[in-house]
């Protein structure tokens, strides 16, 4: 973002700063200009109530990365990177500020609150990281599948799903 | 958020349709599929599946309905049919070559998904674009509004009967195609926006191509305004159909027309500026009723506050190159190529293996003609992106179609699910 981008400033890493910095009571890091909260899974619905309230309104995106093939990435201090994180996008229509909240879920319980209670307008993105990621957001109103069919097998944006690919043979109709 | 949000959560969860894409199937299938419509009709309501291969749903879209006589209920938009894997196919790609894979998802403008993936690109590079860059894009984005908007008038019109202008539409969207063709090379899917700046240069002579398009396209706007915006028939279609307030738009993630139909004020291009808009003078349109009357007015409009900015690149437009000197990120110009084996070494590396990005997380967004268009990226220090994520605002968008239809006739679905404007390719990515 332009406004944002200004600020650059080669990203003062966060250790150095003695006191971790917090948001809601989360770690809170500075990405070159952009705040980033890092809740744990149980402080994620709080964390989420607590930015509605202080007006972040509008629930811009809701997405999940795979780390497996990055777990030295850099979170917050204090905080593990674990294989899958959600990341949540907010925006202050009002104040013209954005948030995001980063949250790591293991492998082995891929599984997050739900924000559409809050948020209806998660309903779609969070259908579509549960889609492609295999992360189940509990008492989500619609559970399903949303952009590959109903009866597929996997979850193709994981890092350990291979590119596919479909034998095309390109040959010379005969006759013709 | 305010007082209202109850409600506002309440209302749309009671709209959507809860139901699986097979049940819809089964639920609605009758003997003979032409007959659907004349089949039995009970005193229940009736499930229908419209879509996906519906001339009014703008591609692939599948809307399972629920109708009582000719009223829409419930309703589910079912995606999903042009999913192509594109964000799989982006962590295969290097950042160079991310713009060619974005640029197909929203067909109508391709320009924008180019910017916002390098815009996230840059920022993670920390590189400074120079300032003749950033105003072709702004140029060229602008003309993509414009063309974007005019495609939809085009689809608008023809969908709520006004056939005459879906060829009036295409007609004026042709002359900025043309030009984008003499810039680009193509008239679509541009792949022109790259990291660091732009791709080319902008031709000999292409202030008289956009002189040309301006002086041609106000007049052709009157006659739209003749042709629908003063027509009793066209108002009796639009006005107080797919009515949304401002609280509903917000609590179901809308942007774009869809949320400034509804007085919110919202474009990023004011209330969060990028490339040089706050050096521009324009006025954001805003709707009153949150109807699709209102959205087809401030997307009319907006070709309008387009044109103004479009005449100001061209007024400003400052010289000097057109991307980033920066040899890791540009190739270097094709004449050093001969003389300079250091110039050819950079050329194939950037090329091959593409350059590196340092490790770490941005979200970027620009306003697309449909919304906020946002791209969360992730790169670990690799010349691939880890993840590269769109957040686009037609599949965010469509969540609130439900929303919009219930209680209408059928017949304002139409106008409704266009009025939306949703491009499937976006939608399904």
């Amino acid at each position: 973002m332009a406004d944002e981008g200004v600020a650059v400033d080669a990203a003062a890493p966060a250790t150095e700063i003695a006191e971790p910095p917090t948001m809601f009571g989360v770690p809170c890091t500075d990405e070159r200009g952009q705040q980033v909260l890092h809740p744990s899974r149980d402080e994620y619905l709080d964390v989420l109530g607590m930015a509605a309230a202080d007006g972040f309104e509008l629930c811009v995106d809701v997405c999940a990365v795979d780390g497996l093939t990055n777990r030295g990435r850099a979170v917050a201090p204090g905080i593990e990177p674990e294989r899958f994180e959600v990341v949540v996008n907010l925006l202050d229509l009002r104040g013209r500020r954005r948030l995001r909240i980063r949250t790591q879920v293991p492998a082995d319980d891929p599984q997050v609150p739900s924000a559409v209670g809050l948020y209806p307008g998660a309903e779609a993105p969070e259908r579509e990281a549960a889609d492609l990621f295999g992360i189940s957001f509990s008492d989500h109103p619609d559970p399903s599948r949303i952009l590959m069919p109903p009866d597929w097998e996997g979850h193709p944006l994981r890092k350990d799903y291979a590119i596919g690919a479909i034998p095309v043979q390109f040959k010379a109709v005969e006759g013709r | 958020m305010s007082t209202a949000t109850a409600a506002a959560i309440r209302r749309p969860a009671d709209a959507v349709l809860r139901i699986s894409e097979e049940a819809a199937l089964e639920a609605a299938v009758v003997e003979d599929d032409t007959t659907a419509v004349t089949a039995e009709p009970g005193d229940g309501p009736m499930l229908i599946n419209m879509g996906p291969q519906h001339p009014s749903t703008h591609g692939v879209l599948r809307i399972a309905m629920e109708l009582q006589g000719e009223t829409v209920l419930r309703s589910k938009p079912i995606i999903g049919y042009l999913h192509t894997g594109m964000e799989k196919t982006a962590e295969d790609l290097t950042f160079l070559q991310g713009p060619t894979n974005v640029t197909r998802m929203d067909y109508a403008s391709p320009l924008f998904t180019e910017l916002v993936f390098c815009l996230a690109v840059e920022d993670l590079l920390g590189t400074e674009i120079p300032p003749r860059a950033t105003w072709i894009r702004m140029l060229m984005c602008e003309l993509n509004r414009m063309s974007s908007h005019l495609l939809f008038l085009a689809t608008n019109g023809m969908d709520l009967g006004a056939v005459g202008m879906m060829l009036y539409g295409w007609r004026e969207r042709e002359e900025i195609l043309r030009f984008f063709e003499s810039v680009t090379g193509l008239r679509m899917n541009h792949n022109y926006i790259r990291p660091g700046g732009v791709a080319a240069d902008l031709p000999d002579g292409w202030q008289d191509d956009v002189e040309h398009i301006l002086t041609v396209l106000p007049d052709r706007l009157e006659q739209f305004d003749t042709l629908m915006t003063g027509q009793p028939i066209w108002r009796d279609r639009t006005q107080g159909v797919g009515v949304i307030t401002a609280d509903e738009a917000i609590a179901m993630s809308a942007t774009g027309p869809l949320l400034r139909s509804t007085g919110e004020a919202w474009d990023l291009r004011r209330t969060m500026p990028y490339l040089a808009y706050d050096e521009v003078d324009f006025d954001v349109v805003v709707g009153a009723y949150g109807d699709t009357f209102d959205r087809y007015s401030i997307r009319l409009n907006e070709i309008r506050e387009s044109m103004r900015i479009v005449a100001q690149c061209l007024d400003k437009m400052p010289k000097g190159p057109y991307r980033t000197e920066d040899r890791k990120v540009t190739p270097p110009p094709r004449a050093r190529i001969d003389e300079s084996m250091e110039a050819l070494i950079h050329h194939f590396k950037i090329f091959t293996e593409g350059f590196r990005v340092p490790p770490g997380e941005t979200y970027v967004a620009v306003e697309s003609p449909r919304g906020e268009l946002g791209c969360y990226l992730v790169s670990d220090g690799g010349p691939k992106p880890q993840r590269v994520h769109i957040r686009a605002p037609s599949f965010v968008n469509l969540q609130s179609l439900p929303h919009l239809m219930y209680g209408g006739l059928l017949a304002d679905a139409i106008a409704i699910i266009s009025s939306v404007d949703p491009i499937m390719g976006e939608v399904d990515r």
